[in-house]
């Protein structure tokens, strides 16, 4: 019985997982085709490393990017998306075994989603 | 070089690097950061960011199939998830501290190791031991099939795979890759669990792994979309496929050949890091 319970929670995280992917994916493949339509002349200077633009390293920049519908902006966008997937999983984690009445668990999940989340607020 | 024609040659060799990856196990960043700064030229910290986006997109990917297949272990994995994401902080952190040419160096090896891995026999080992009892107070366990009936398995010696498996993050933060062989490493011969619940639960943690050091790549400037959009894209067809093909076929002395490139590239990164070229 338990162990029904948590095979559908995999099951649940496999498919949103699965979702996220094929949604990130489309709006990449979007993104990209704009950009090559837009940019596909030129060659950019991927050699030396000069960092990303100042707009597309924090989510705030890549959202206003987007709304400007800046084509880089499009695919980093999918890219959050993607990004936001395996976090959602823990997310799932963390609801599925407080469900589940398994509270080291959701505990456990609820840890890495802080790390997660730290690492991703952190500026330096 | 036109930028469209750059993408497009990125594009096919990232299908063939996920197709390589999936082939042999040991995912498509392993292939694609090498083939990024050895054959395209490309500066070795794009290459790391490009490389992350797509191990995020493989691991989560491949996981719905591995979920039906019902090995993978959601408890095992988010319990050591705790280990490989504070790893990956740290080796994203440090990706900035250590020169591009250690980085090569050090990537060259977990290449090597990764290839002789995939290679070496694996042999079943009986399940004769007594169980863990710390494994057993953190529940982790649990059951997987075995000609149609269901066996179980006790995790064991937990701290040396905790330990092992925050080395599993630092690497795959410091290298952007999933460092998949470096987990099963964790999982099958620290804490003995079947093999197959080592490989699946190790693809299901790589995808949260990789998100812990994307916050870092993201705000460094390592992850230029416009980049990393053929090699996530590529990657994830090719690792498609290649599972496919694996799923199907006896591919034995293709993967061999297929480990013998990955050592081959290891050990032009290693020369390359060395005589500092990257």
């Amino acid at each position: 019985m338990a162990e029904g319970s948590d095979h559908k929670l995999e099951m649940a995280m496999g498919r949103m997982l699965q979702i996220g992917v094929t949604v990130a994916a489309l709006v990449v493949l979007a993104g990209g085709i704009l950009y090559l339509k837009q940019f596909g002349g030129a060659m950019p200077d991927y050699r030396h490393f000069h960092g990303a633009p100042a707009g597309l390293v924090s989510v705030h920049g890549i959202l206003s990017g987007l709304m400007h519908f800046d084509t880089p902006s499009v695919i980093a966008f999918g890219i959050l998306l993607l990004i936001a997937t395996p976090i959602c999983r823990v997310i799932f984690g963390v609801v599925g075994f407080a469900l589940l009445r398994d509270r080291f668990y959701a505990g456990v999940s609820a840890v890495v989603l802080g790390i997660l989340l730290f690492s991703f607020f952190l500026r330096r | 070089m036109s930028n469209l024609y750059f993408s497009l040659a990125l594009f096919g060799t990232s299908i063939l690097a996920g197709f390589l990856g999936a082939m042999t196990g040991l995912g498509g960043g392993v292939v694609i950061v090498p083939a990024l700064c050895l054959l395209f030229k490309v500066d070795l910290h794009y290459a790391l960011g490009a490389s992350l986006v797509s191990v995020i997109a493989t691991s989560s990917g491949a996981a719905a199939a591995y979920v039906r297949e019902g090995y993978s272990n959601i408890r095992i994995g988010m319990f050591l998830e705790v280990a490989t994401t504070l790893g990956a902080l740290l080796g994203a952190y440090l990706t900035a501290k250590v020169s591009g040419n250690w980085i090569g160096v050090i990537f060259g090896v977990v290449l090597l190791y990764s290839a002789w891995t995939s290679v070496h026999e694996h042999e079943a080992r009986p399940a004769d031991h007594k169980p863990d009892a710390l494994a057993m107070r953190l529940n982790l366990r649990g059951t997987y099939p075995v000609d149609g009936r269901k066996e179980e398995y006790v995790g064991e010696h937990v701290p040396a795979a905790f330990g092992i498996m925050f080395g599993a993050g630092t690497l795959s933060g410091l290298l952007g890759i999933g460092s998949g062989a470096v987990k099963v490493l964790a999982m099958d011969q620290a804490m003995r669990l079947p093999f197959k619940v080592s490989t699946t639960t190790s693809n299901f943690m790589i995808g949260v792994t990789a998100a812990a050091s994307a916050g870092f790549y993201l705000s460094r400037g390592y992850i230029l979309p416009e980049l990393a959009m053929p090699v996530m894209l590529g990657v994830l067809v090719g690792s498609l496929v290649g599972s496919r093909v694996l799923a199907v076929a006896k591919v034995k002395t293709i993967r061999v050949a297929f480990v013998v490139v990955i050592a081959a590239l290891g050990i032009e990164m290693i020369f390359n890091g060395a005589t500092g070229r990257l």
